[in-house]
């Protein structure tokens, strides 16, 4: 109960939450990996120890790959993007990167032209929209015999806030991540982000599905229990269930995070990150959220 | 008695089922197995190529064309020698309004770009064009006669006897009976003039129309040294390309690169389910036990379909499966929240199950159908990274929706006593602190 009787401080603290999370985006931006705009990434490893990445700069720089950027990669390896590179001019990169500070092994070579590009970028963007709308309708088929207190239509409103609240949070801190390690905005980041809708939705709906149960249930029985209270037993009686769904979760996410391959590393966070926002969100803002705008929308029960 | 075994007997079915699954699994692993794990370029190492095929140009029966791109690719990289190459034809996103034609080339443990580059697209281009001398050997000053490789039957490499150094390697040019004629009237209508030979723009031979020349050969002697000539019959051979393409994605991880990711997945599968069954078994007890063994099963019927149909393993998809392996308890916790819910209720301990499983059963099924939604449509939008964790995703969660309902159910049936006293209830309770 005391989640529904503090929801004051908790949507406050949600909305300042979110407000950061936008201002994270809008500051520090969301850079888009050479996969939705085109270009060319070349990983390489040094035999020898790795030179100065301004020598490596300046080396590439001479050789006519001026809109080079160069990060370190692994211990003795340096990740290189930069335009979209012919077959020759790839080779041209790798002979200058092989000048003076000895040799180099090239693990991995990505070119995706600006046009195919452009292409997944909308394709990216329609399976969000995809995703969104399908999750919608289908919540809206769910509740839709749900019309007491507030009507069906609430409930989804309130769930697709929450949705828009975990994504924005979740790539607010993307954002910032991004800012401190070059991380970047690819398609595995656009799987992370619907798989994030995923389980914001199923961890808020289980939640009103049992608010449903039990008007249901009161309903049944004439028992008079106020909304407040009714959402409040609702969120108690399925606390431990959203907590060690997200806790089994989370701990295969670590896993992945810790021991898996570095291909999926920020995949592993972002989700992450996704689940506990996720989690909260669900327990202590969708659920007590639905108190005032029940106040707001409240139905008439029907006469009959 | 007969009820006992009724109880038993379903739980024995299952396990004998995964017993199998489990020998499908561990005995296919072999090279040559036709199951064994098909693993994605970014694991295996390899170059995946992605040619844009420009159809503007092409005549009539585009889908023809490409069908014939396609065989004509096809044949090269076999001849580039790579074992289990992918040559395929895909249209451009149709919501991306962009319905262009492109061929995907696939080459596990080719890593030399340029090579595989070479080997496919930069094959030669022939050309015969009509120009003079005194304007220089400049591709502007030459004019296109039409006849061009297409008219070609075959190249063969002969060794001049004649006139100009004995031995030199010369290329010979057998026209098709289309190419002959056009040859004939082109060599009898410009007679003195210069006919260039052309090879990707760049004039390769500029000999003088002396006489006409029928019969529909034509010969190159263009100072080639004897691997160059036969290099140039090769591509000849093959072909000029019948719809010109043009590469717009390359894509190559090297061996020891995809490996380590491979190896890395694999422990942190193993490490993620381990974390899994430990804390469910800590948390639930016996079910908690029980539903660890489902997880057991549910990852055993998982690497049998990915072996079976077989599904292209990418690090995507070890990921997909890893965060299925976190989700699919999830059911399990929901059932037996309720049961225990049943349980403090008073009611017995099978009732209990029973209720609890058609409790939570309406959640689990919400909570599935958005999954295997999502699965869809990102299957259906998504490219190549995204299908694959798409894939193991999606019958991640029908599998899960099948062992951590069903085959749970089984097992707590067959093993659950009817009265809980004593250790049974300590079994079935959960959390850290037992209220006695």
């Amino acid at each position: 109960m005391t989640i529904v009787r503090h929801r004051k401080i908790l949507f406050t603290l949600a909305a300042l939450i979110t407000a950061a999370a936008i201002g994270a985006i809008a500051y520090f931006g969301l850079p888009l990996s050479i996969e939705f705009t085109g270009g060319s990434l070349v990983e390489v490893a040094y035999e020898g120890e790795r030179p100065d990445l301004a020598t490596i700069k300046e080396q590439v720089d001479a050789a006519g790959f001026s809109d080079t950027v160069v990060r370190e990669s692994g211990e003795n390896g340096v990740l290189l993007k930069t335009h979209t590179l012919s077959p020759e001019e790839h080779t041209r990169l790798l002979i200058a990167l092989d000048k003076g500070a000895g040799t180099t092994t090239e693990l991995r070579f990505n070119s995706i032209g600006p046009s195919l590009g452009a292409e997944l970028m909308s394709k990216a963007l329609w399976a969000l929209a995809a995703v969104i709308l399908a999750i919608v309708l289908y919540i809206a088929w769910a509740f839709r015999r749900v019309s007491r207190p507030v009507s069906s239509w609430v409930y989804g409103a309130t769930v697709v806030l929450i949705l828009f609240h975990d994504v924005l949070v979740s790539a607010g801190l993307y954002a910032f991540w991004a800012h401190l390690t070059g991380a970047q905005v690819d398609s595995l980041f656009v799987v992370a982000i619907l798989a994030i809708l995923g389980y914001s939705v199923n961890d808020t709906i289980v939640i009103f599905d049992r608010v449903r149960e039990n008007l249901k249930k009161n309903d049944e029985l004439n028992v008079a229990e106020p909304f407040e209270e009714v959402v409040g037993r609702s969120v108690m009686e399925t606390l431990t269930r959203s907590i060690n769904t997200s806790v089994t979760t989370s701990l295969a996410l670590i896993a992945l995070l810790i021991v898996g391959s570095p291909a999926t590393f920020n995949f592993a966070l972002v989700l992450l990150v996704g689940v506990v926002v996720g989690t909260y969100s669900s327990i202590l803002v969708a659920a007590p959220l639905l108190i005032p705008l029940a106040k707001v929308f409240k139905q008439k029960p029907k006469k009959d | 008695m007969n009820s006992g075994i009724a109880r038993i007997l379903p739980a024995l079915l299952v396990l004998l089922v995964s017993g199998l699954l489990a020998w499908f699994v561990l005995s296919t692993n072999a090279p040559d197995s036709p199951y064994r794990v098909k693993l994605g370029l970014d694991l295996a190492g390899g170059t995946e190529l992605v040619y844009r095929a420009d159809t503007a140009g092409v005549p009539g029966d585009t889908q023809g064309a490409l069908n014939s791109l396609r065989d004509v690719i096809d044949r090269r990289v076999n001849l580039f020698g790579v074992a289990e190459p992918v040559v395929q034809l895909e249209k451009g996103s149709a919501v991306a309004g962009n319905s262009e034609d492109r061929l995907l080339v696939e080459l596990p443990g080719v890593t030399d770009v340029e090579a595989a580059v070479a080997a496919i697209g930069a094959t030669p281009v022939l050309e015969f064009k009509l120009g003079n001398l005194e304007a220089g050997t400049s591709t502007e000053a030459f004019t296109p006669t039409g006849l061009t490789g297409r008219y070609l039957k075959n190249a063969e490499l002969v060794f001049n006897q004649g006139m100009g150094a004995a031995g030199e390697p010369t290329v010979l040019l057998n026209f098709n009976d289309e190419g002959a004629e056009l040859f004939e009237t082109i060599t009898t209508e410009h007679t003195g003039e210069v006919l260039g030979i052309f090879l990707d723009g760049e004039p390769i031979s500029v000999p003088v129309i002396r006489e006409p020349i029928p019969g529909g050969t034509a010969t190159i002697s263009g100072g080639f040294t004897p691997t160059e000539a036969r290099d140039l019959v090769r591509s000849l051979n093959f072909g000029a390309l019948p719809v010109p393409i043009e590469l717009v994605s390359s894509n190559s991880v090297g061996p020891t690169l995809g490996a380590a990711a491979f190896d890395a997945g694999l422990i942190a599968g193993l490490i993620g389910f381990a974390f899994v069954a430990l804390f469910m078994t800590l948390w639930y007890r016996l079910p908690g036990l029980v539903a660890s063994v489902a997880l057991v099963v549910y990852i055993i019927v998982n690497l049998a379909i990915i072996k079976f149909i077989p599904v292209t393993l990418t690090a995507s998809g070890i990921a997909g499966l890893i965060l299925s392996i976190g989700m699919a308890v999830d059911a399990n916790v929901l059932i037996f929240e309720r049961m225990k819910e049943e349980l403090k209720g008073g009611k017995g301990v099978r009732e209990a199950l029973t209720i609890g499983f058609g409790r939570a059963w309406p959640a689990i099924r919400d909570g599935h159908l958005t999954m295997i939604l999502s699965s869809i449509i990102l299957f259906w939008l998504g490219t190549s990274i995204v299908q694959g964790f798409a894939l193991v995703f999606g019958f991640g969660v029908i599998v899960s929706l099948i062992t951590a309902v069903s085959v749970t159910r089984v097992f707590l049936k067959a093993i659950l006593p009817e009265d809980m006293q004593g250790a049974s209830r300590t079994l079935l309770s959960s959390g850290f602190t037992l209220k006695p």
